[in-house]
């Protein structure tokens, strides 16, 4: 049925920590190369790299096409990319969850 | 890690996107298993935080940056076949709306931090936690470790991935040391994160924890809504 509270509880802590993160936390993210891509400078192949062909997406590179300032722009690119992906991806798992639960996992909990 | 369009022919990627396509089909299935109205919500919130977690470059050495894969994490909190599809949501919304990760590196993707990440994370944590104490600490210990490890492993996936099918004349050796080197860094910044976002939430709610059902006592699975078969043991 519906979930008990305290684990609404959680999911409105967790998504109001995750819209923080991307939204607030982004600001202050190191805008140095990743690993692969300072391999890649270091290493000779980085100029094999091609532009995506969502390369001119509204949202490319974490900031929302139009905007002027890095940190609003960012931020709530950030925020479109949290909401994409729990509607996505809990779309998804509601999708493929298990509906009986005369079926439920076994007490050891394996599960897998 | 988000590997760019480029890096590696198109045979390489035709065979990297057969190999996520087949491993997201089996997660399809083992997901079910995993999955239920209290969990599945949980997951697509995992989702939403790796995605906002991997926004989250820290400094690993000069001029280098690295961010949180999420694999073991994930795996951790909601089980690994749930893991491999929460990954791929994460991925597939970088590459399609934010141009990061090629769009036909896709399957490349998928495959280093979908599956290879969640795999090695997730096996390195069912390994130790076999051994170590079944305590909170035994838990966050072995998917600390899980969480180091996948990140390595996965740059070492990439790299054999390169050998293979890399578009570009370097010594594969070279890519490999620089790669490892690197990537053992920013997996220990990986295992700090794994462990303080587990951490937190064994705290309020380790009935929660895919990775922590093994500590449950009978006394707190009988509070969960009873199944109809009893227990016979």
């Amino acid at each position: 049925m519906s979930a008990p509270r305290r684990a609404r509880g959680l999911l409105l802590t967790g998504l109001l920590v995750a819209l923080l993160v991307a939204g607030v936390g982004s600001w202050y993210a190191s805008s140095s190369p990743d690993g692969l891509e300072r391999t890649a400078q270091r290493t000779g192949f980085a100029a094999t790299a091609r532009d995506s062909a969502t390369a001119d997406s509204p949202l490319a590179d974490y900031s929302v096409a139009g905007l002027g300032s890095d940190r609003i722009s960012g931020g709530l690119a950030g925020v479109i990319g949290v909401t994409v992906t729990l509607v996505l991806a809990g779309g998804l798992t509601m999708l493929v969850r298990r509906r009986d639960r005369d079926r439920d996992r076994d007490p050891a909990g394996s599960g897998d | 890690m988000h590997v760019p369009d480029g890096f590696l022919d198109a045979p390489t990627s035709v065979a990297t996107g057969v190999v996520a396509a087949g491993g997201v089909a089996v997660a399809l299935r083992g997901a079910r298993r995993e999955l239920d109205e209290r969990t599945a919500p949980l997951a697509g919130l995992t989702a939403a935080f790796v995605f906002a977690a991997q926004m989250i470059n820290f400094p690993v050495a000069a001029g280098t940056s690295g961010h949180l894969i999420g694999g073991a994490l994930t795996a951790v909190l909601v089980g690994p076949w749930t893991a491999v599809l929460c990954m791929t949501v994460v991925l597939l919304v970088q590459a399609v709306l934010f141009a990061d990760g090629g769009l036909t590196a896709l399957g490349t993707n998928t495959t280093l931090m979908g599956l290879v990440a969640v795999g090695v994370g997730y096996g390195t944590f069912r390994l130790l936690a076999a051994v170590l104490p079944r305590t909170r600490g035994g838990v966050l210990v072995a998917a600390g470790v899980g969480a180091f490890l996948s990140v390595p492993v996965a740059a070492l996936a990439f790299v054999g991935l390169f050998a293979v099918g890399g578009v570009a004349d370097v010594p594969v050796g070279t890519v490999a040391a620089a790669m490892v080197g690197v990537h053992l860094l920013i997996g220990l910044g990986e295992a700090v994160i794994t462990v303080a976002v587990l951490g937190a939430v064994l705290t309020v709610r380790p009935d929660l924890v895919h990775g922590a059902a093994y500590l449950r006592r009978p006394a707190d699975l009988a509070r969960r809504p009873a199944p109809v078969e009893t227990d016979s043991r």
